[in-house]
């Protein structure tokens, strides 16, 4: 009986004891990463035992969060951009920023044979709408548009452009066939490291800016284990595996 | 000035979308409240339940649905490609088919209490003296329920200037096209151009402000009769 | 003037009507009972407000319900006049009245239209034309409904208890413009009640319902002084005759009228003398003698002939029926009374009425 208790005893305290060690991390992490941060937090809770809280969404959003208090103690970026920004003002931990993921931009279409593997479908102009991110705010945007100018299109399809606030919205309009044509990522359209669905033409690297998705520690996260852990994983070999698996380059 | 030319156009983009969904659902709102107020029907409380779902849905709901059927495969779609009027998405009509939708209980419930509370008896007293169905609608419904006309324009004009999330999933940001102000202050804070956004949206509420406070102004008193 | 044929059935959760009438074509008829009685849902089926299944409803010829017809309320050649006035806030009193005026059809005949004019002077409404509803008193407001109803230029006017809204005071305002009308207007009218003394007022024809049912029908003075009848008026029970002026005693101001070989002393009213009149007798002011009595305050006492005897609603009390030249009186009394006086059908006495109403 009296085994029994003190048996008891132990497994709670070490079950306490596990549960000091084992933080909560918050993390903002751009839209388009969503599937692969999910795959890596998973394997790094069965790794450190370290909880991600990830939230998913507009790098943007993200940055007047944060600018304006809100809890992460890190942040995987859309672009390479806002963590210099918040680095400048302060808001970032020196020295941490590192690119996590490049992005791959692909010319894509919910139908089938729509899109040749040269992208001359551009061209011919024979398509209602193309969709793109809106390159103000969204880097595979930006890249879109760097494409088009190199391709000498751009004044030719401009006027058939319609903008999704971010690429999350840009493969929306494209996958619902509401435009024919749309300049994605990727990492969207591809699964187990094969597109298999529509069409879709892979733009070269040299076409664009490449699309250098930075993560940063954030002020709040400073000197926490658990938030140099998680950015260490990140560059480790397990979690660029899960990352070129959804379609990035790293 | 103080506002960009863009601004401008996504204002007057607004008060054009506003100002016609306002009157096309002054038409089609007002047979349902009609209706709506009047039946013994069983199908009154589903009906009324469909109308009022775009008070409770989010509008990204509303908006992706809305994304699908008027989409190339959708039956609206379908539809509209078949009648040679091409797809609605992305285009200024598709935004004021989606604001029809999405602003319709604003329009419907206030009307519809306004019907109800003119109730049966003027109606009846307009039968007795010998005006039929339609023409009592006209010369005693309607002039009985004209506060609640009143509030409900205001509102449906109100909501549709102040529509973001279905003109967002729906509008593809075209300037002068679907670029609404609502989306324009979106645009210039996600850019961090936060002193544009700052003005528009400073010029937005001020300017909303003016429309509810002239018309709650000039609203008749409820009078006791 | 043809009668009008109803025959209504309606079934519904705790009400229902069963109706098969004939009603009068012409003066007023008064639908009379207590509220649930069945007769305001009745002129709603009359005026078409209310689809009775099955219902049947001739009038003048023209059927206006059957099972293969329906007329709807705006085609019927009706007024109707609510219980509560129910003018349109959004118009004057003036534009009220042209609001059906102008809807009446063009193929009414000269003598049967209603100008505004006569619709107005009738109701004595011309200085309020220019109001709207809420600046009106209730009296007001029912008057100028009333002269709404008759601007239609109506076959038939419906009038669903237009006084019961209102005061005795706004009462008195308005009987004397419904008695015009009784006088002045050629058609029909139908007058729901449940007030004894809007009825022995204004009806010559009387329908008694009760649960939706027709208790009696006929003219008002021979259905009023009905033993039969299994309502009670209580206090109100009586009868009403109608008579004419025949001497007018200016000394003591007091009329002798006339009432069908009955004559009786009432008070002068100023009434004119040519006009036709009617008195209302309750029958607990009267009381029964077997000789005349000298030396008494009342003023009238008349020899009668006993027609029947009959219970009253209380055990103690009895209602005799008396017959007075040609018209027929009620008395109540106990029935220790009538036993003591050994009171039988054909017996003469004589009646001591203590009070009767010039109406």
């Amino acid at each position: 009986m009296k085994s029994i208790v003190t048996l008891s005893i132990a497994v709670a305290l070490c079950a306490a004891a596990h549960t000091v060690r084992a933080d909560e991390i918050q993390v903002a992490v751009a839209a388009n990463f969503t599937a692969p941060m999910k795959a890596i937090a998973a394997a790094f809770k069965k790794d450190t035992g370290h909880q991600v809280q990830a939230a998913y969404g507009a790098t943007g959003k993200f940055y007047a969060q944060i600018k304006n208090g809100a809890p992460f103690e890190a942040l995987l970026s859309a672009d390479d951009a806002t963590p210099i920004k918040l680095l400048e003002e302060g808001a970032a931990v020196a020295g941490t920023a590192f690119t996590y993921a490049v992005g791959t931009l692909v010319l894509w279409s919910a139908k089938p044979g729509f899109v040749d593997a040269k992208g001359d479908v551009l061209g011919k102009g024979d398509f209602r709408k193309l969709a793109i991110a809106n390159p103000k705010v969204a880097p595979y945007g930006a890249a879109a548009v760097q494409t088009l100018t190199k391709l000498d299109l751009l004044e030719k399809v401009e006027p058939k452009f319609v903008t999704g606030e971010n690429i999350a919205q840009t493969f929306q309009f494209v996958g619902t066939g509401n435009a024919e044509l749309g300049f994605v990522a990727l990492s969207q359209v591809m699964e187990n490291g094969k597109i298999t669905k529509g069409s879709a033409w892979v733009v070269p690297g040299e076409f664009y800016t490449p699309i250098r998705q930075d993560a940063v520690m954030l002020e709040k996260g400073k000197d926490k284990p658990a938030v140099i852990a998680l950015l260490a994983y990140l560059k480790g070999e397990q979690a660029r595996a899960i990352i070129r698996a959804f379609g990035y380059e790293i | 000035m103080l506002l960009t030319d863009n601004d401008l156009q996504s204002i007057w983009l607004t008060l054009r979308l506003a100002g016609i969904v306002t009157v096309i659902l002054f038409l089609v709102g007002t047979p349902i409240a009609w209706w709506l107020a009047r039946t013994r029907s069983h199908w009154k409380g589903p009906v009324g339940a469909v109308v009022a779902l775009p008070l409770v849905l989010p509008p990204s709901v509303l908006g992706f649905y809305l994304l699908v059927t008027m989409g190339p495969n959708g039956p609206v779609g379908q539809l509209t490609q078949a009648l040679g009027i091409g797809l609605l998405p992305f285009t200024f009509w598709g935004l004021v088919v989606a604001s029809v939708f999405y602003s319709l209980p604003f329009m419907v419930q206030p009307v519809q209490n306004a019907f109800e509370a003119v109730g049966d008896r003027p109606l009846e007293v307009a039968a007795t003296l010998r005006a039929s169905p339609l023409n009592a609608f006209f010369t005693v419904a309607l002039p009985l329920a004209a506060p609640g006309f009143l509030t409900a324009g205001i509102l449906t004009f109100a909501h549709t200037v102040g529509e973001f999330g279905v003109v967002l999933m729906i509008g593809g940001n075209i300037p002068g096209v679907t670029r609404v102000a609502s989306v324009q202050i979106y645009d210039h804070v996600e850019a961090m151009e936060y002193s544009d956004a700052h003005r528009l949206a400073a010029v937005m509420l001020i300017f909303s402000f003016l429309v509810l406070l002239v018309l709650y102004l000039w609203r008749p008193s409820p009078k006791n009769t | 003037m043809e009668p009008i044929e109803i025959r209504f059935n309606i079934d519904w959760p705790g009400f229902s009507l069963a109706v098969d009438e004939q009603l009068p074509g012409r003066g007023v008829t008064a639908l009379f009972g207590h509220s649930g009685s069945g007769k305001t849902t009745l002129l709603r089926c009359i005026a078409g407000l209310v689809r009775a299944p099955k219902g049947r409803l001739v009038f003048q010829g023209k059927v206006w319900q059957d099972d293969s017809t329906w007329v709807p309320t705006h085609r019927r050649s009706l007024g109707y006049v609510f219980q509560e006035a129910s003018l349109f806030p959004h118009l004057t009193v003036i534009g009220n009245l042209r609001y059906g005026q102008k809807r009446a059809p063009a193929d009414i005949p000269a003598e049967q239209r209603v100008s505004l004019d006569q619709a107005i002077d009738l109701l004595g409404i011309r200085p309020l034309l220019d109001r709207k509803p809420d600046r009106l008193s209730g009296g007001e407001r029912q008057r100028v409904a009333i002269a709404r109803a008759l601007a239609v230029s109506p076959r038939i006017l419906l009038m669903d208890e237009p006084l019961a809204a209102l005061d005795l005071a706004r009462k008195q305002e308005i009987l004397p413009y419904l008695e015009r009308l009784h006088d002045e207007l050629a058609i029909p009218v139908l007058y729901v009640s449940h007030a004894p003394d809007e009825v022995a007022r204004l009806a010559d024809h009387l329908v008694i319902m009760d649960g939706g049912r027709v208790l009696a029908s006929g003219p008002l003075a021979a259905t009023l002084a009905r033993l039969d009848l299994p309502i009670r008026l209580g206090e109100d029970a009586g009868v009403v005759l109608e008579g004419r002026i025949t001497e007018r005693d200016t000394r003591w101001h007091l009329l002798k009228v006339d009432c069908g070989g009955v004559d009786l002393w009432v008070r002068d009213t100023g009434v004119p003398t040519d006009h036709p009149v009617r008195v209302r007798i309750l029958a607990r002011d009267v009381s029964i003698v077997l000789a005349p009595v000298e030396g008494t305050s009342i003023l009238n006492t008349l020899p009668a002939r006993i027609l029947s005897l009959g219970e009253d609603a209380h055990p103690a009390l009895a209602l005799v029926q008396l017959q007075a030249g040609q018209s027929t009186l009620l008395a109540r009394l106990t029935h220790r009374s009538a036993d003591h006086l050994r009171l039988a059908p054909g017996l003469p006495v004589w009646m001591q009425i203590k009070a009767v109403a010039l109406l």
